[in-house]
This record gives C-alpha cells, structure tokens and sequence, in this order.
C-alpha cells in the first residue's frame, strides 16, 4: 500500500484514542472495529489484538466477529474495490464468467488484493441493479450489461 | 416460587414458571432427545433436535430454551416433531465423517446415540464434506473439526466456565469452524490445554491426544522398566468405564489392571502429593516467617499454571515454586528409585495416569528433567486407561484387588482428598496445624474447603494465627481470585486453585460424560478414599519420612530444590501477528 511510515504512526495514534473512548465496553465492539477499519481500510491482526485488549474481548470472538460479518476485511484493500454481482439474476445472465475473466485480467482471486495494491476484488450477492445485470460496481462508479470481453476495456479506465 | 401446570403427552406436570419444557418433560419422566444443550452452560436452541410440538404454536419449539406455561400442551412425540428430529439429524449426518467403526469416540458419541434413538437406518442427503485439516499441534488436544457439529459447547465452557474463550465459531455458514483467533492451531492460542472442551464435545471433534500406542511399545520393549503413577482421582472414575456407578473406588483394581498390562511396578502419584504437603507447607511456613511473598497459591494443577502464565503473569511470584506430584513422582522415579533398584534411570519409562490433559504438556515442559531424564515420559488420561484395559481383553469388574508396589506406594488420606477441590488446601492444614502447633488435631476434617461451591474461604487458628485461606475450582472462579489479590482486596495466607470445576475428579481426561452431578459422586468416593485410609495426615507418612532421612534431607533442602521444585514462565496472552 502506499501509507508511508508516518501516516501509518498517526492512523494508530488516532485508533489509540478510539480505542480509550470504549475502554472496557464489550458491547462496543462492532462499533470499534467499523471504526478501525475506516481508518486502516482494514482489520490488521495487530489491530484486530489492540481491539480485543482495550475492550476486554476474547481476541478469537473479535476474530469470530470480523470473519463472520462480510463488511469486515482482514486484507487490504486495493485503491479500487471491485464488487462484481453474483445475484440471482446476474447469475442467470452470465455473472459467472465475467467473474471468471476479471479474476483472470487481475491475476487474483475473490475476496484478494493485486499484489500492486490498485484492485482488490470481491463478489457480493445483489447491488439491487438486477435489470441491468451482469453488473459490477467500482468503487463508486456502476458497470452494467458486462460481457467477459468488455472487462479489459473497464478495467483500462482505472489507473 | 410461583408454578404452572401444563400438559405434556397427556400428562399433567406441575413445575416453577422460570422452567423450560425440557425440565418438565424431564420431571414427567420423558427424554427429549438434545444435542447442543448443556446444563447452565450452554442453552441455546441452535442444533433443533429438542423441537416440541405445542399446541396453538406456529412453529416447532426447542424444548431447552421454551418456558413453559400454564395450561400449556406439548407433543414430544408427535409425527411432525419425529419427522422434523429425524431431519434435523440425517442433515447434521450428511457432511459428517462416517469412520465411526475406527471413531476414538465409537460408542460414546452423542452423534451416533441420536442417530440410533431416532432410528435413522439411512440418510437421504449426501453434503459437501468440509475438508478441514487435524490440529494436532499441542501435546495435550487434538482438534479434528471434520467431526464438529457446531453445537458450541466448546465454546460456551471455556468462556463460561473456564472464562478462557481459546476457540470461537469463526467465518460464516459452510465455512463456520471452531478454532482460536486468526485460524491459528491450537498451539498459539492462550489456552490452558485443560480439555473441558474434550468432556463436553458431543462427538470426537475435540479429543485428547492419545498415546496409548507408545506405552504399548514401551510395555512391549523388554529392554525397558516401565513404571506407572496414578494420579488420586483417576481411582474413583476409571470404574465408570466398566459399568461401575461413578464416585466407585476401584483403587485396588485398577492397580491390578495395571499390572496385567505389564507395568513392571505400580506406584501411586498419592506418594508425592504427600511429599508436597511437606515441601510445600514448609515453603509456606517460611513465607509467613520471613516476609516472603502472600498469598502463597498451590502449583498442582498444570492448566491452571499454563493459564496464570498467558493471563496473570504478573502474580507468579505467588505461586509455590512446589513441582506438580506428578513432576516430583518423575523426578524421584529416575533419581531414588533408580538407585535403590538398582536400575539405569535411561532404561526406565515413567508413565502417568491422569484425569488430566494439561499434564500432557506439562511432562513436555523443557525444565521438567531435573533427574537429568525426562521427568516423565507418557501421561495416559483416565479414558485412555480404560481404553488399554478394554484392549487388553481385562475382565476388569472380575480382577481381585492388589496394593500398590512399595516404595511409591505407601500414602495417607490426606494424598487422596487432591482429587477434589479444597483437598490440598485440607491435607495442608492438618499437617501445618500438628507441625506448627505439636498437637494432634481433634477432628481432621476440615469440611469448610470441601465442595462444589465456586469460591471458599475459611479462617483456620494455628498457633496464635488466623490461618486465612481460599480455595477456588474452575478458572472462571480462579478469575474472580486472582482480581481481587490484584486490585489488593485478597489478605489470604494461602490459596488453592484447581483448573478444572470440581477439581481433579472433574479433570478434561476423565470418563465422558463428567457432569456436576457426577462429580459430585467422584467427590463423596475421595472422602471416603480418605476415611479408609490408615494413615490420614502427609507428614506421618512413613515412606516420605524414609524417603528424606535416606536421600532429600529435609523440606526445602538442597537435594528438594534440585528436584523437587521449578520455575514459571510468563507467555503472552496473544499470538504473533503476521506482520
């Protein structure tokens, strides 16, 4: 990623205060994590002790808590978070191998991060865009009616 | 309390308002079938295989979780909850191993019993099966989650009960498995290694590690004197594999069984739990007398000290610097015993019968070879004792009752009451009293200590001193102690902590099922251990008289300190990160 060392330093000195305000508070957990993962754009297993430490949380619930809820990422994100649909209809109109082709042109898998650090790819189950599909979203931006062959052509646009 | 009457399979029961309909069914004399359940620790309606009928309801109820209520009419056997149960169960059978002929758990798998009580003679679903690999990292725990159920009751006793939490469910749906944060092994978890988990799992997701095959090989090697401790509360609970009501003291059986395994002497762990009343009730004695470090806390139960290292190291200076009877029993083995047998200790295999998986790891501990050997080479649960004696073909409830082999095996009641909480604190204070005042004691027995009862404590007079003490069982309780010794609110002399509920006699290697009530059977067959014994208090013991005019000295001398006591190690409560 490209957090140089100082940013890194102030990104944990700002989740040292997070984490002082909750001191103790069980019930705040989730609350914490979204919190630290704002900051972070993840959950570092580093991150992931300081937060079972401060709230008095066994560290294997936290860890429970982050992989049991989607929202939650224990890998870095890329500068652009690919989310491709595999919704029901979606699925029917061909998700499946435009998933296939986006995973090839990235060289990773779902659920990973190129190693440059500039995608990372996940598959979700809806967007609510279904009469449009197969969609996938980039960070913001929506992409409708995807065809394997229109992926590089999308993906070229994101540098 | 206020009580409610409803109706269950055309019976009228009559029970507190705070029940479920399990409990009512249980009072009606009707089994519901359950799985996740477990009593006060885990009740949590997840696994369904307890659903009721209950008339006016939309939906099948779970019986352990549902409050009853009055004029309530409940169904435990109608068509749609056999069917739904018998559902529920083929489902659980469709991603599940089917090696139950070569299962550790074949025949007393909760699993195996549903599927036979439902009578389920074929399962109509073939699942994905997850193919997750065996954790066999630790010495003590195998974790084999192919066999999980997810009926969290794993979890729910090492939180609740050991408030330890080492394993959680993690990730979601097909992918959920138990295991310690980040997915790691079993290994780099702050885990006490005590096997609650492997009395309460349901099917050999979680059980301990077996060594069964390497004291055969042992047993086998003719080149090899292999001896055998057991520990006090292996002798009221191994009978129970064999039929025997649990709390049945099968002491001279068992001995007897050993030896027809071939264990070429049979000693008895009791012999060093009286030896470390002597070191360690002098250690104590010399803390009140010269300002040393207060509340001293007992150092027997290895998953107890596994725990205070991860969780509490900071108050490790409390803790006797007395080995473990098993680790001094080892010591001892390779050093006196050698010597008066006249055997080469290389050529002796020390084995020990514990109720106990953390003392797994505690015989792998790298300062535990003080004998210039180590210690003790095979620890054997409980379960697995039993398991070599159904091997070996031993008629076990026919075989006549032996003693134990000399010099090990000359011991006192105050030895065998170590098997349940409150026992070391008990044989400390009638030796400290008679030591310390020269008088015999009036009634030895001092009940206060005794008991299922989460947290003791007890003003004993010695000597002009109000003696106080505190006894704790279970970790969760050992918590709320060790709280208050560090906030500064514990003014005790003298502490006993027992890792497991109940102590020993409860231990993670003892026969499955160990529920309270069962070990509160175990508990009444050490106390009456204890009143059969001739000899009732550590320091009349002749044998360990013997033992420190010929080879220790004395309490705390040299040769004591060299093998007979050791040093702690704190560890992080957290493992290593990837970065």
């Amino acid at each position: 990623m490209s957090l140089t060392c100082d940013c890194l330093d102030a990104k944990y000195q700002e989740l040292d205060q997070i984490l002082n305000q909750y001191n103790g508070q069980k019930e705040a957990l989730i609350t914490v994590l979204h919190k630290a993962q704002e900051l972070f754009g993840y959950l570092p297993q580093d991150v992931q002790i300081k937060a079972a430490d401060a709230l008095s949380v066994p560290l294997s619930e936290v860890y429970g808590v982050i992989t049991f809820y989607a929202l939650f990422s224990t890998k870095p994100k890329g500068k652009y978070k690919i989310a491709a649909c595999k919704g029901t209809a979606c699925y029917v109109r061909g998700s499946e191998r435009v998933l296939e082709r986006i995973q090839k042109e990235l060289g990773v898998k779902a659920g990973d991060t190129t190693p440059d650090a500039k995608f990372s790819l996940e598959v979700v189950r809806c967007l609510g865009a279904c009469g449009l599909g197969p969609v996938m979203m980039v960070n913001d931006d929506v992409h409708a009616r995807l065809k394997p062959d229109k992926i590089p052509g999308v993906l070229s646009r994101y540098q | 309390m206020a009580t409610v009457t409803l109706t269950i399979d055309n019976q009228k029961v009559e029970i507190e308002e705070s029940a479920t309909i399990l409990d009512a069914a249980k009072k009606a004399g009707i089994k519901i079938p359950t799985l996740c359940y477990l009593e006060d620790i885990n009740e949590i309606g997840a696994c369904r295989v307890c659903v009721v009928e209950v008339r006016g309801a939309k939906a099948l109820q779970a019986a352990c979780v549902a409050p009853v209520a009055n004029g309530m009419i409940v169904s435990t056997n109608s068509p749609a909850v056999r069917s739904s149960r018998r559902l529920t169960v083929e489902l659980l059978l469709s991603n599940h191993p089917t090696d139950c002929l070569v299962c550790p758990r074949n025949l007393n798998c909760e699993l195996q019993a549903l599927a036979e009580n439902l009578g389920i003679r074929e399962v109509r679903f073939e699942g994905a099966k997850p193919s997750w690999p065996v954790d066999e990292s630790t010495p003590s725990i195998v974790r084999n989650p192919a066999k999980c159920v997810l009926c969290r009751r794993c979890v729910a006793v090492c939180e609740k009960v050991q408030g330890v939490k080492a394993i959680a469910p993690i990730e979601r749906g097909f992918d959920t498995v138990i295991a310690p944060a980040f997915g790691h092994e079993m290994i780099d978890a702050a885990c006490a290694l005590c096997g609650q988990c492997t009395l309460v799992c349901p099917t050999a997701a979680l059980t301990e590690h077996d060594s069964t095959a390497q004291t055969w090989a042992a047993l086998a090697d003719p080149k090899k004197h292999v001896i055998v401790q057991t520990a006090p509360a292996t002798r009221v609970a191994v009978g129970e594999m064999f039929g025997y009501e649990p709390g049945t003291i099968v002491t001279g059986k068992m001995v007897a069984a050993l030896r027809r395994l071939g264990f070429d002497r049979v000693f008895d762990t009791d012999f060093t739990a009286d030896l470390t009343i002597m070191e360690e009730g002098t250690e104590l004695l010399e803390r009140v007398s010269h300002g040393g470090v207060l509340p001293m806390i007992t150092s027997c139960s290895p998953g107890w000290i596994k725990f205070i290292e991860h969780y509490y190291p900071h108050l490790l200076p409390h803790l006797s610097t007395c080995k473990s009877p098993q680790q001094m029993f080892g010591a001892l083995a390779k050093t006196y015993y050698a010597e008066k047998a006249g055997i080469n200790p290389k050529d002796i295999v020390s084995v020990s019968i514990m109720p106990c998986t953390a003392k797994k790891f505690e015989l792998t501990r790298p300062e535990m070879e003080d004998s210039g050997f180590r210690d003790v080479d095979i620890v054997l649960t409980t379960r697995e004792l039993g398991r070599m004696f159904k091997q070996a073909g031993l008629d076990f409830t026919n075989l006549p009752e032996e003693p134990y082999d000399d010099p090990f095996g000359i011991t006192t009641g105050a030895a065998v009451i170590f098997g349940a909480t409150g026992g070391v604190m008990e044989a400390a204070l009638r030796t400290a009293y008679e030591v310390k005042t020269g008088k015999t004691l009036g009634n030895i027995n001092f009940t206060g200590v005794r008991g299922l009862e989460g947290v003791k404590e007890a003003t004993v007079p010695v000597d002009g001193i109000d003696v106080k003490v505190a006894v704790a069982h279970g970790l969760g309780n050992a918590r709320k102690l060790l709280d208050k010794l560090a906030a500064g609110q514990a003014d005790h002399h003298f502490i006993e902590i027992m890792c497991c509920p109940g102590g020993c006699i409860g231990g993670g290697g003892q026969p499955i099922p160990t529920n309270t009530e069962i070990r509160q059977k175990r508990i009444n067959g050490i106390y009456a251990a204890d009143e059969r014994m001739a000899i009732r208090k550590s320091h009349e013991n002749p044998a360990v008289q013997a033992l420190y005019k010929e080879f220790l000295g004395q309490p705390l001398g040299h040769k004591s300190h060299e093998l007979l006591h050791t040093h702690y190690t704190p560890r992080g409560k957290y493992p290593k990160t990837d970065k």
